[in-house]
């Protein structure tokens, strides 16, 4: 049996995401994603850029040599999003089957919502001029629902609804707790692409509030290889705070 | 050239009842709290705030000043949400317009630019075109015909804005990592009242930063208060950061908590 956490196989499967970026902004948002990201850098993107969560881009995302490369404040910061070079990895409070993503309010009455979240921030620009992926620290069938509650990120349905604006829009994966999926189907229904080692379909389905597809003989989700793993533990996490946003008591 | 200092109060008293009042700075960064307190404790009422919103937004909520917010997202940072703002809209008792962020940076600079909107693709397919009825789009006169949301201009009765050194005149500059949005805010709005840690001589502005740290020029500002520690709790940068246990304080329901420095 390996010792390889939830947390670090989820760690590799958010790097995956940026797998085949060059040179764009990596902007995850999360511990999880955060470290994926500075773990594709290190290894298979070397390209991306990397903020220290401020205007400030910096080399080496190990930190033990590191220098500022780069200053984008946020003026600029829309630039980047609007020209499409970067592709971020946000959070969702709810997210629908076409990946519409909610982080704006929950409620049927926008006026006098049941719970105000954050605000619709950057997500429907983001989504419709660049790459978006999603990050879940904890699947459940109150974020994976029939339909969200404020579409603030795009989904598949929202960009077909208006044609030709929406050209730049893609949705590339969505990583779990439990699961990776993505929307490589014919109608761009979100699909499962792997399970992590230890979960089960019926517990993917059972966390899900949608039909999903793809749950014929899914791939299981590769674990980091061991200089993925070196890195993580001994580099860029340490203190081994990932196991904070994805505790390992499940672990099977 | 004008000297054109005053105080917190003289700002307030600048201010009108129902007024469009855009507030600088970034969530918890580098917002004009000095400012943001006197209006909070006055008798101004109805306000329309514009806000990349921080505990601005969530201060002058819990004191009842707010008709209408105008915002991408409110979040202390550290703390993701501003309890205050949470339970105004929860009870129902403001009206709100939520835009994508860089969309109501467009619409700050197309009333600086004095233009009626600027084209954007920024919220099309999402439900900020639903929750906001006044908002059209328009078609690319040229052969792509993309059809685009045309964001409209964000005028502003009032700006306020608090940074890291001024002179007398007006003259003013950021030292921390990022100006935000604060040189829109002065060229969108009929009046802009800077707050700032120091106000120096002029010749002295060049001692801490470069020139293009002078990214707010006199022509852009009709008031100047020196107000120490005037961003509050809130990070300004290198000044002071961000004082987390008032924040705390602040967001367990101290509204008018002091910062400690």
């Amino acid at each position: 049996m390996s010792d390889v956490t939830r947390a670090e196989i989820c760690v590799a499967a958010c790097a995956e995401a940026w797998r085949g970026d060059e040179e764009i902004i990596a902007s995850p948002m999360g511990l999880i994603p955060a470290i994926g990201a500075r773990l594709a850098k290190l290894t298979f993107a070397p390209g991306l850029m990397l903020s220290d969560g401020g205007a400030d881009y910096l080399t080496d995302p190990t930190g033990a040599d590191s220098h500022v490369e780069a200053h984008i404040p946020y003026r600029q910061l829309f630039d980047f999003v609007w020209h499409g070079s970067r592709h971020v990895m946000m959070g969702a409070s709810q997210l629908d089957k076409f990946g519409n993503q909610n982080i704006s309010a929950i409620g049927s009455d926008f006026t006098r919502p049941k719970a105000q979240l954050i605000g619709v921030r950057g997500a429907p620009g983001n989504t419709i001029n660049h790459p978006t992926s999603y990050w879940i620290a904890a699947h459940s069938p109150k974020v994976f629902v029939e339909q969200v509650d404020v579409v603030s990120g795009l989904g598949y349905d929202r960009a077909r609804g208006i044609g030709h604006a929406a050209r730049f829009h893609e949705l590339r994966r969505v990583v779990t707790n439990l699961a990776v999926f993505d929307f490589q189907t014919r109608d761009n229904r979100m699909r499962i692409r792997s399970i992590h080692p230890g979960v089960s379909i019926d517990d993917v389905v059972e966390a899900t509030g949608f039909v999903l597809v793809g749950t014929d003989n899914p791939a299981t989700t590769p674990e980091p290889d061991a200089e993925a793993l070196r890195l993580i533990r001994e580099v860029l996490d340490p203190r081994n705070t990932r196991e904070r946003e994805v505790p390992s008591a499940k672990r099977g | 050239m004008r000297d054109k200092r005053m105080g917190v109060d003289d700002v307030v008293a600048g201010l009108r009842d129902g007024m469009t009042i855009g507030i600088g700075g970034w969530g918890s960064r580098r917002k004009p709290m000095a400012l943001v307190t006197a209006i909070a404790k006055s008798s101004l009422k109805d306000l329309t705030v514009v806000s990349y919103g921080g505990p601005d937004v969530g201060m002058l909520c819990a004191t009842g000043k707010v008709r209408k917010a105008v915002y991408g997202f409110v979040s202390l940072d550290s703390i993701p949400l501003d309890p205050h703002f949470r339970k105004a809209r929860q009870d129902g008792g403001i009206e709100v317009s939520e835009f994508d962020e860089g969309a109501l940076q467009w619409g700050l600079y197309a009333a600086a630019l004095r233009l009626p909107f600027l084209p954007t693709r920024s919220g099309l397919g999402s439900d900020v075109m639903r929750n906001n009825h006044d908002l059209r789009t328009v078609d690319s006169p040229y052969d792509d015909g993309e059809k685009l949301l045309a964001m409209p201009a964000i005028h502003l009765d009032a700006a306020l804005v608090h940074l890291n050194r001024a002179d007398m005149f007006g003259n003013t500059q950021y030292l921390g990592p990022d100006i935000y949005f604060d040189d829109l805010y002065c060229l969108a709005a009929e009046k802009r009242y800077v707050s700032c840690e120091r106000i120096v001589d002029t010749a002295e502005l060049l001692a801490a930063g470069p020139p293009q740290s002078l990214r707010i020029n006199r022509m852009m500002v009709d008031g100047v208060v020196e107000a120490p520690g005037g961003a509050g709790f809130t990070s300004c940068v290198p000044d002071y950061g961000r004082d987390e246990a008032a924040q705390k304080a602040y967001a367990a329901g101290e509204i008018f908590v002091e910062a400690s420095r």
